[in-house]
């Protein structure tokens, strides 16, 4: 490196707009490779992305905290993502409205089966305790994620990336679930994702049509709650 | 879009408020969306300012997630001593959490829809 190079260097590594920069960058290559596979799932954005990224900061020698600094910006447009979510939601508020008492039943249904069946194989397969509590509410939009694990004594961090596993997951999968099982309903196929895989799966849904993202917003709130209310509950029963 | 902006971030505000004066186990986020929703209702719908903003946000939902999801390089030990037990739980409960939804649902809705062809 020259030393007008190096200092350049210096100046970014302490300011957030390279951890910024590089984040967009990254979103900005990732959805334009998922633009050229046809929007196939499986070339899920948040996955390309933070492949890209991690290789990036891993051959740079850059640590996560230096790059949150940056990044921050982008985490903290969450906040008022989750808020407008209230818009596509109120669109579809008569079908709701009609459909409340099948959709209560799949959310109990989905949100045990998400919490239990995870905990179950991860036991099955000789997880640790402290890696099970963190596995039970990975179906669960982050933020409440964190405040779960923490309650109910697992390690909210790794709920964190356990949570957005799950999304990617879910995102990439949910389309070969439906066809396998002839699910064709837009509704039926948003709800269940949102569900199962929360933000990143209504991310996924918006894809589909408008009507699905609705479905997976409102599944992701309501499990949310769902499981916040449940597991502290559930949980001391399964792990004994 | 200010506009929208500063009303999403009101509403964000109004929720951490009440999330932490009634210490409830939601997050604020989550109840300023409840709140936006209940004020649409009562007005008849967005403004085309707030929806346009609404859509641009949620278009890029994904990109949100990225910076939280590149923190998997905290984990790596973790990850690499407990990798086969997580990545088959993570695996096999998502796919049977969608199914089973799916498939729950769709039979709730025939169901309340034709009791007819139920039986």
């Amino acid at each position: 490196m020259t030393p007008q190079l190096g200092e350049a260097w210096v100046y970014l590594a302490a300011s957030p707009l390279l951890g910024l920069t590089m984040t967009l960058l990254a979103y900005q290559g990732a959805t334009w490779l998922h633009r050229r596979s046809g929007g196939h799932p499986l070339a899920n954005p948040v996955l390309l992305a933070v492949a890209v990224l991690v290789a990036l900061l891993a051959l740079t020698g850059t640590s996560y905290q230096t790059y949150f600094d940056g990044a921050q910006f982008v985490h903290f447009l969450l906040g008022p993502a989750t808020v407008a979510l209230a818009i596509p939601l109120y669109a579809q508020f008569d079908r709701l409205r009609r459909m409340a008492l099948p959709l209560l039943g799949a959310l109990l249904v989905g949100s045990l089966t998400a919490a239990l069946s995870a905990v179950a194989i991860g036991g099955l397969l000789g997880a640790s305790e402290a890696t099970q509590l963190s596995l039970a509410p990975k179906s669960v939009t982050t933020p409440i994620a964190m405040g779960i694990a923490e309650r109910i004594g697992g390690l909210p961090s790794l709920t964190a990336i356990l949570v957005i596993a799950t999304g990617i997951l879910g995102a990439m999968g949910a389309s070969f679930i439906y066809r396998a099982l002839k699910i064709e309903d837009d509704a039926v196929r948003g709800f269940a994702l949102g569900i199962a895989s929360h933000g990143i799966g209504t991310a996924r849904a918006f894809q589909e049509s408008e009507q699905a993202g609705a479905f997976a917003a409102l599944a992701m709130g309501l499990n949310g709650l769902m499981t916040a209310l449940l597991l502290p509950v559930v949980m001391p029963w399964v792990t004994g | 879009m200010i506009g929208a902006i500063t009303l999403l971030l009101v509403f964000q505000l109004l929720g951490e408020v009440i999330a932490r004066t009634l210490a409830l186990p939601i997050p604020g986020p989550v109840i300023g969306m409840a709140l936006l929703f209940a004020a649409l209702a009562l007005r008849g719908g967005p403004s085309a300012d707030l929806r346009d903003t609404a859509q641009g946000l949620l278009q890029h939902l994904s990109l949100l997630f990225v910076p939280a999801g590149t923190g998997v390089m905290l984990h790596y030990q973790r990850l690499s001593d407990e990798w086969l037990p997580l990545a088959v739980s993570l695996l096999l409960s998502t796919a049977l959490t969608i199914g089973l939804s799916a498939l729950v649902l769709r039979l709730l809705i025939r169901r309340s829809a034709g009791p007819k062809d139920a039986s």
